[in-house]
C-alpha cells in the first residue's frame, strides 16, 4: 500500500509501571489534550485524577433503573392482584403493601443490575471492537503488564511532530506513530467499472 | 481495587509470593485455558458428564411417570426436592459473599477465589431451579409462576412466600450471572491479546467486546462494580431470607420461627465456603495453582467456617431454647422428642434422631477443629472437614423439612420417608450437571480473575517503589531515559 493513502490516528506511548504512567498523565492533562486515554491491564488508584476525570454519572443510571423497578414492581401486584383480579388471601385486603415488601426489593435490585451493567457498557460505548490502538503490534501487552497513553490525531492540539516530542519529553520506553490505512478516494463517483 | 503493601512490622504475610509479577499472573492464569487439559481433568469430566446423563435419564423418567415415582407422601410431602434446592441455593451464597461483600469490606485476598466461587454461585443455583420446576408436579404448567396472562385469566398471588421464591430466586440467577460476566470482561480481553488461532481469537474477542483497558472506561468500570457489589449484598441476605420464608411463613411447628432468616443465611454461608474449598483444593492440585491460592486463603477460609458454623451453632442452640420458652407443646415435641431424642430415650425417640445429630456433629462440632491454626493449615483435614459440612448442612434442611412433616398432629397420621431410587438420581445428577459446568469453566474461562489480582499487588501502587537491592519490583525492564525509540506501525 502506497505510503500516502495512510494518515496518522494515534500516537501511542508506553510504559513499565503504573507510576511512570500516572505521572506522565498528569503532564498530558496539563499540556492541555482533550482526545486522549490511558491504557492499563487493571484500574490503577488515582488515574481519574491524573486525567481530570471527574465522578462517573453511572450512579445517576442505575438510580433511575433502580426507581423504575419498584414503581414497575408496585404497579404490577397493584394492578394483578388488586385491581384486575382482586385477590384477597388470609384475609388481607387484596393491595396489601406489607407482603408486597420482597417482590419490590426484588424488582428494585433486578433493574439496578442492567442499569449497573448495560448503563456501563453504553456509558463506554461498548461493545466496539474496532479501535486505532489495535492497529498496534504492541498493544497486546496492554492486557498483560504494560501501560499506555495514547494522543488521537482529532484531538485539536496534536500535531504528527510537536506531539512526538512531548511524548517522547515523558520517557515512554516506547513510542508508537500508529497509521491507518485509508481507503483510495474514488476516482469516479458514477459507481463500479467491474 | 488499589494496591496493597503487607506491613510486615505486624506480621502481616503477603498475599501473594514476594516477587509476583504482572506476567506471572497473566501466565499462571491464561495457560489454563491455553494448554491441553491435564489427564485429571478428563477423568473429572468424564465422571460429571455420566452423572449429568444420570440428571437427564431421572428427569426424562419423573416427567413421564410423574412425582409419584418420589418417596414423597402424605404426611411428607415435601422431601429431597426441597432440600436440594434450598441445599444448592444456599451453597451460591459463599460466592456471592466473596465477590461482594468481602469487595466492600476491601478484603483483597479475595481476588484469588472470587472468580471461581461466583462460578459456582452461578451453576449452584441452576441445580437449585431445577427442583421447584420440577417438584409441582406438572411441570409444563410452570409458567402460572410468572405474572403472564393465561387462559384462567388468573394471575399469581403475590402474598405467597411461593411467589417471592421466584422472584429472589430469578433475580439472584440474573444479577450474579451479570456480576460474573463484568468481572469477566478485562480478562476476556487478556485471552484475546494472547490468542494464537483466529477461532479462539475472534472468541474471545466477542466476549470481551472490544475492551482495550482504557482508563476512561476503568472509571465507569469500577463504579458499576461497586453498585453492584452494594446491591449484591442486600440480595444475598435477601435470598436465603425468603427461602426461609417458605417456611417461617407457615404454621408447621418446626418451622414456624422469626429466627429463620438469619439462620438460613449464615448456614448458607458457611455451606457455600465448604464447597468452595472442597473446589479450590482439587483445582489448585489438579493444575498447580499453588502460588495464586496460598496456605493465607486457605486459612481465612477456615476462619470463616469457623465463624459461620458457630453462628449456625448459635441458632441450633437459640431455635431449641425458644421452643421450650415458648410453651407450646407442639413446637416442643418436634425439637424434643422427633429431633432431640435417640434410641437411649427408648420409645420416645422419632425415626429421624440420626439425621438431626449427623447436623449437630457436621455443623457444629466439626468446624471448633478449625481454633487450631495446626487443623486450619493442614489440607487433608480441611478438605475432610469442608465434605462433612457439606454432608451437615444436607442434613440441617432434610431435618428441618422431615422431622417437621414426619409426625403430624395425630398420631394416626405419623410417617416416614424413605427416598426412592429416582430421588437419589436425581440429586446425584445434579452434581454431574454442576461438575460438567464447572470443568468445562475451568478449562475455558480464566477462573482467576486476572486484572483484580494485578491490582493487589504491591508493584500496582503508583507510589510503589522497589525495595533497595531487590530485583523483584516493578516489570521487566527500566524506562530509557531521553530519547524513546520511534516506530510506525
Amino acid at each position: 500500500m502506497p505510503k500516502n493513502n495512510s494518515r496518522t490516528v494515534l500516537a501511542l506511548a508506553e510504559f513499565q509501571t503504573s507510576g511512570d504512567a500516572l505521572h506522565a498523565a498528569e503532564k498530558v492533562r496539563d499540556a492541555g489534550y482533550k482526545r486522549w486515554d490511558v491504557h492499563t491491564p487493571f484500574p490503577v488508584h488515582g488515574m481519574d485524577d491524573a486525567m481530570g476525570l471527574g465522578q462517573s454519572h453511572l450512579g445517576w443510571i442505575v438510580f433511575i433503573m433502580a426507581a423504575t423497578g419498584c414503581l414497575g414492581g408496585f404497579s404490577m401486584i397493584m394492578f394483578m392482584n388488586g385491581v384486575n383480579y382482586p385477590l384477597i388471601v388470609g384475609g388481607k385486603p387484596a393491595g396489601a403493601f406489607l407482603s408486597m415488601i420482597p417482590i419490590l426489593f426484588e424488582c428494585t435490585i433486578l433493574l439496578a443490575g442492567f442499569g449497573a451493567v448495560f448503563g456501563m457498557l453504553a456509558l463506554n460505548k461498548l461493545p466496539q471492537h474496532h479501535h486505532p490502538v489495535f492497529y498496534s503490534n504492541r498493544f497486546e501487552k496492554c492486557s498483560d503488564d504494560h501501560f499506555y497513553i495514547s494522543i488521537e490525531a482529532d484531538d485539536p492540539m496534536f500535531d504528527p511532530e510537536k506531539t512526538a516530542d512531548f511524548l517522547k519529553s515523558l520517557t515512554p520506553s516506547h513510542l508508537e506513530i500508529v497509521e491507518e490505512t485509508v481507503a483510495p478516494a474514488p476516482a469516479d463517483k458514477g459507481g463500479h467499472h467491474g | 481495587m488499589s494496591a496493597h503493601a503487607p506491613v510486615e512490622e505486624i506480621g502481616e504475610r503477603p498475599l501473594l509470593p514476594p516477587g509476583t509479577t504482572f506476567h506471572d499472573i497473566t501466565e499462571d492464569v491464561s495457560r489454563i485455558t491455553e494448554n491441553p487439559a491435564p489427564r485429571g481433568w478428563w477423568i473429572l469430566f468424564m465422571l460429571a458428564l455420566g452423572l449429568a446423563g444420570l440428571l437427564g435419564a431421572a428427569l426424562t423418567y419423573l416427567l413421564t411417570v410423574g412425582v409419584g415415582s418420589w418417596g414423597n407422601n402424605s404426611p411428607v410431602a415435601w422431601a429431597w426436592d426441597i432440600t436440594n434446592f434450598v441445599w444448592w441455593i444456599g451453597i451460591g451464597h459463599a460466592g456471592t459473599l466473596i465477590s461482594a461483600i468481602l469487595f466492600l469490606f476491601r478484603q483483597k485476598w479475595r481476588t484469588s477465589i472470587n472468580r471461581f466461587a461466583e462460578a459456582m454461585t452461578i451453576f449452584a443455583v441452576m441445580c437449585a431451579g431445577i427442583f421447584p420446576g420440577i417438584h409441582t408436579g406438572r411441570p409444563w404448567f410452570d409458567y402460572y409462576m410468572f405474572p403472564l396472562p393465561n387462559q384462567m385469566e388468573m394471575w399469581p398471588n403475590f402474598k405467597s412466600p411461593l411467589m417471592w421464591d421466584i422472584f429472589a430466586v430469578s433475580t439472584y440467577f440474573t444479577v450474579s450471572a451479570l456480576f460474573w460476566f463484568t468481572g469477566l470482561i478485562p480478562d476476556f480481553a487478556t485471552l484475546r491479546d494472547r490468542a494464537k488461532n483466529p477461532i479462539r481469537k475472534w472468541v474471545y474477542g466477542f466476549l470481551a467486546l472490544g475492551w482495550r483497558g482504557s482508563n476512561r472506561h476503568w472509571r465507569n468500570y469500577e463504579r458499576a462494580y461497586l453498585i453492584l457489589a452494594a446491591i449484591s449484598t442486600p440480595l444475598v441476605l435477601s435470598v436465603h431470607s425468603i427461602v426461609s420464608f417458605d417456611f417461617a411463613t407457615s404454621v408447621l411447628p418446626g418451622w414456624h420461627t422469626t429466627i429463620f432468616p438469619p439462620y438460613f443465611v449464615a448456614g448458607a454461608v458457611f455451606s457455600g465456603f465448604a464447597m468452595v474449598l472442597t473446589l479450590l483444593l482439587i483445582t489448585r492440585s489438579v493444575f498447580g495453582m499453588h502460588n495464586l491460592v496460598t496456605m493465607k486463603h486457605l486459612e481465612l477460609m477456615n476462619k470463616f467456617m469457623l465463624a459461620t458454623g458457630t453462628l449456625v451453632g448459635y441458632a441450633y442452640a437459640m431455635e431449641f431454647f425458644i421452643a421450650w420458652y415458648s410453651g407450646n407443646p407442639y413446637e416442643w415435641h418436634v425439637f424434643r422428642y422427633n429431633r432431640l431424642a435417640g434410641p437411649w430415650e427408648g420409645d420416645n425417640a422419632g425415626p429421624l434422631w440420626w439425621a438431626y445429630w449427623a447436623m449437630i456433629s457436621c455443623n457444629v462440632l466439626v468446624p471448633q477443629l478449625f481454633w487450631s491454626k495446626r487443623m486450619r493449615t493442614s489440607i487433608p483435614v480441611m478438605f475432610v472437614a469442608s465434605i462433612l459440612i457439606n454432608i451437615g448442612m444436607w442434613f440441617e434442611r432434610f431435618v428441618i423439612i422431615a422431622t417437621s412433616l414426619h409426625r403430624d398432629f395425630l398420631p394416626s397420621s405419623w410417617g416416614y420417608f424413605s427416598p426412592t431410587m429416582i430421588d437419589i438420581a436425581l440429586y446425584l445428577g445434579t452434581f454431574g450437571l454442576f461438575f460438567t459446568l464447572f470443568l468445562l469453566f475451568i478449562r475455558w474461562i480464566p477462573m482467576i480473575a486476572i486484572a483484580e489480582v494485578k491490582g493487589v499487588l504491591p508493584q500496582a501502587d503508583p507510589h510503589y517503589a522497589p525495595p533497595p537491592g531487590s530485583s523483584s519490583g516493578g516489570t521487566d525492564s527500566v524506562a530509557p531515559q531521553g530519547g524513546a525509540e520511534v516506530s510506525h506501525a
